[in-house]
């Protein structure tokens, strides 16, 4: 016989007139191997077929299953029972906007993400179908991928001071995003045109210091590191502007 | 209820995976209007999950020397089983190429060339020449004469799902995700968009668009163990097939992966097995080599995961914890560096869900449903048979790249490729296409999804469960439409799932359907995947011959006398199996022959 697990899950759906949040408690068997994948299917299959939540690739891959598991940021399809306490909270996670229970709005936050830092190749070159690729360096290559892997999941956001207490913060997933593009030698933006994007306090210099989103990120990336990297690279490029964002050196 | 918006766009697509995104970004680039649909938001599809690499002749690794678009080709129609459309697989060779340098230009961390002499696993010992360096490298995969498979690390869908994204992001296509087509609006000829469910209010709307495109991905959830991701339930492919007047091409050819990983089921790239790694069975035996002396692990996926299936059949089985049979991939002797490094993603799936670091330890595989060859048939250019001004890509279409068995690295390939391809054609149709629409008909069909809808709330039509009979649907094609085969057992799937079929008429919800309620939107999807999984069931069993990944233990040879033709399933109005129609498969460039690897080659039972 497996542990008794006791769910209180968050149940709150905006668009049924007359719901209201509330805690909602269930009980499931736990068996070897149990994730909270298998678990809120089993309970949305058995239990209540109104429970809302998303999964996608189950394999911690795609960043839709992101939620608060016993008040941290986490992806349910790779936490496995196992590692937690036999009562089990779940909450959605914050700042994103509310569609249900514990299914949160990820994606119109980082499409409007995307969309302010401009997180697109910026090249005059066009594209010639006829000419070999440009070289580059393997060891770039892989400095590029490091920062891309980001799945986008939401957990960094949710773990922020921050984020938490101001709508236009662009989280360490955002600075990070920006630092991809600042090494990848086919983007030919100026360190001034990234200061645009990032050199204030809704970017880089908004961040406090924390750090609960390095300790909390599920892909293990290095913010901490890419949040000095951005940091310096806009300081030094703050240095070389005048207040008017003119160039004057 | 009725329709809560109605959108009027010139080019409506289903789906917003590579297939979907590469597409609408030609139709965007050339002025058109363009929206897109999608269950999730674009970064989250099933593309993202892609591992190993997408195959390209660029030709500048040590073991690509010489490559090209020929070559590539007849590694892809040996794959097929001579299943494929010829014309498409070298229109595709050709392009592919463009394809991946067009992705760097559009900012793709391809993995490059680095200069040196560099020892293989295999104990061969290559050098990689100063003049390629820095160029797009390749890595080694399943059924290929060449190093052709372009990657970055184990994460190539990602990067490239990641750049062709912020390419729909600069161009501003707007992405309705959460949304969900449930039905084709048409008149018996023109196809004018569809009625699409909210995933976020549950309300119904309205798409109409002089062209539609289907880029749903695969249907792997009709099976209970898939590497597919949940979403991936061939919804596309079934609301064109309900049209009665759209076919699913070839539907039985279903590709096995060679290694999913137990109890997960989770993809372990190909990658892993290119890069040098071994499958070992309950002796720690090298037994590849054993069946395939030309291949070993490396022939295609349906030869190696049939080879799998007769060794744990012959006794050699692992029995673990894991599964109750299963064998051993060992990519320990790739050493640690390589590992976190160039398979870094699956290092990690085998550390969150077994463990496992396959830098020091075996890890667990067993064959596992991975994609759909067949799919929503179309011509060379992508039009759906059937309707006018719809079209049909990437995992969702049958083009047919793939014919009965898919090369590993030609699908995410095939991705960018179509969308390209037929992109052009779509934008080329839809500048001479007119949007006349009648709006009476258009109501019907919203009309008609509100009955469903309003039937399923009730009960009106019976009290089934829905998620009972999606289990026991996707316990049916286990039993009976696996990798092996028989008349008899196939001839039970069949009448099994028809069973379940008419069962899926009857269900009623037993929570109140209120808003983006998940039990409806099963429950609304359950029929279509019903008749998805009949359409390979069924042409599973009429098909009596072996091709590719169809493996009939009755007739297990090729019959190109008979069988050289594809199957075309279609479903008419109040039916409960499929309708099947037959095509010639025309080759005119390569003439059917020997693949170099498989039964007919190294015989039943290898050596």
């Amino acid at each position: 016989m497996g542990r008794q697990l006791s769910f209180s899950i968050f149940r709150y759906n905006p668009n049924i007139p007359g719901d209201a949040p509330r805690m909602q408690e269930y009980k499931l068997e736990e068996y070897e191997g149990m994730t909270l994948f298998v678990a809120l299917n089993d309970i949305r299959e058995k239990l209540d077929p109104t429970l809302m939540f998303d999964f996608v690739c189950r394999a911690a891959i795609c960043g839709s299953c992101a939620m608060m598991i016993n008040g941290r940021p986490g992806l349910a399809c790779k936490t496995m029972t196992g590692t937690l306490p036999s009562r089990i909270n779940l909450m959605p996670l914050p700042v994103f906007k509310l569609i249900g229970d514990l299914s949160v709005d990820t994606g119109t936050w980082f499409r409007n993400l995307q969309v302010r830092t401009e997180s697109w190749i910026h090249t005059n070159k066009k594209f010639d179908p006829e000419a070999l690729e440009v070289r580059m360096e393997n060891k770039t290559a892989e400095a590029i991928y490091e920062p891309e892997r980001c799945i986008e999941c939401g957990c960094c956001v949710a773990s922020c001071i921050t984020a938490n207490i101001r709508d236009d913060f662009l989280g360490a997933t955002g600075i990070n995003r920006v630092g991809r593009f600042l090494i990848d030698p086919r983007d030919e933006r100026t360190d001034a045109e990234y200061f645009e994007v990032v050199g204030s306090e809704e970017g880089a210099f908004g961040c406090v210091g924390l750090m609960a989103c390095d300790d909390n990120c599920p892909i293990e990336l290095p913010l901490q590191q890419q949040l000095a990297f951005v940091r310096r690279k806009m300081a030094q490029a703050g240095l070389k502007l005048d207040l008017k964002g003119m160039k004057i050196s | 209820m009725s329709a809560k918006n109605a959108y009027i766009c010139d080019v409506l697509v289903v789906g917003a995976g590579l297939a979907a995104e590469r597409s609408a970004v030609e139709a965007a680039e050339a002025g058109l209007n363009v929206i897109i649909l999608s269950l999730v938001p674009p970064r989250r599809s099933h593309s993202t999950a892609a591992q190993g690499g997408m195959q390209a002749s660029l030709g500048n690794a040590a073991l690509a020397k010489g490559d090209n678009p020929k070559i590539h080709f007849e590694d892809t129609v040996k794959g097929s089983d001579w299943g494929c459309d010829q014309e498409v697989a070298k229109m595709f060779c050709e392009t592919v190429p463009i394809m991946i340098r067009q992705l760097d230009y559009w900012g793709v961390p391809w993995n490059r060339v680095t200069a040196g002499k560099k020892k293989l696993p295999s104990g061969i010992e290559v050098e990689d020449t100063k003049d390629k360096e820095g160029l797009i490298t390749a890595r080694d995969f399943g059924g290929v004469a060449k190093w052709r498979c372009c990657y970055t690390s184990d994460g190539t869908g990602h990067t490239v799902q990641f750049v062709v994204d912020t390419v729909v992001c600069k161009l501003g296509i707007p992405v309705h995700d959460r949304m969900e087509a449930i039905a084709i609006i048409h008149d018996g000829e023109t196809c004018y968009g569809v009625v699409a469910r909210c995933l976020r209010t549950g309300e119904l709307n309205v798409y109409l668009a002089k062209s539609t495109v289907i880029a749903t991905g695969g249907a792997g959830r009709i099976y209970a163990a898939s590497t597919n991701a949940v979403i991936n339930e061939g919804t596309g492919a079934a609301i064109a097939l309900n049209t009665g007047l759209v076919p699913l091409g070839n539907m039985e050819a279903v590709q096995f992966h060679p290694t999913g990983m137990p109890p997960v089921f989770i993809l372990m790239t190909e990658g892993a097995r290119g890069d040098g790694g071994y499958l070992l069975d309950k002796n720690l035996h090298r037994f590849m080599p054993d069946y395939e002396p030309k291949k070993k692990e490396l022939a295609s996926r349906d030869v190696v995961s049939r080879r799998m299936i007769q060794h744990i059949r012959a006794g050699y089985g692992v029995q673990s914890k894991y599964a109750p049979q299963h064998l051993w991939l060992d990519i320990r002797h790739l050493g640690r560096q390589w590992v976190w490094t160039n398979l870094r993603e699956i290092a990690t799936i085998a550390g969150n869900f077994n463990g496992l670091d396959p830098a020091k330890d075996l890890v667990p595989v067993v064959p596992t449903q991975h994609y759909t060859m067949g799919g929503v048939r179309t011509n060379k250019w992508g039009y759906a048979y059937g309707l006018k001004g719809l079209f049909a890509i990437g995992e969702a279409a049958c083009w047919d790249l793939h014919g009965f068995n898919r090369l590993g690295g030609n699908s995410l390939a095939e991705t960018v490729t179509a969308g390209y391809i037929v992109g052009k054609q779509i934008v080329k149709y839809t500048l001479g296409a007119t949007q006349d629409f009648n709006y009476k008909l258009v109501e019907d069909f919203v009309k008609q999804e509100e009955e469903r809808i309003k039937n399923l709330i009730s009960g009106k039509n019976g009290k089934e469960d829905v998620f009972e009979i999606r289990d026991a649907m996707q316990q049916t094609m286990m039993d009976h439409v696996h990798i092996f085969r028989t008349g008899p057992s196939l001839e039970q799937g069949v009448a099994k799932l028809q069973e379940l079929y008419r069962r899926s008429l009857k269900i009623g919800l037993h929570s109140s359907g209120q808003g983006a309620n998940p039990e409806l939107a099963q429950a609304l999807r359950m029929p279509g995947m019903l008749r998805t999984a009949l359409c390979v069931a069924y042409g599973g069993l009429m098909r009596t011959e072996s091709r590719g990944s169809h493996f009939r233990e009755d007739y297990p040879k090729r019959d190109d006398a008979n069988w050289l033709k594809r199957t075309l399933a279609y479903w008419k109005e109040g039916a409960d199996l499929p309708t099947l129609d037959y095509e010639p498969v025309a080759c005119p460039i390569m003439p059917p022959g020997d693949r170099g690897y498989g039964e007919a080659t190294a015989g039943p039972k290898g050596k």
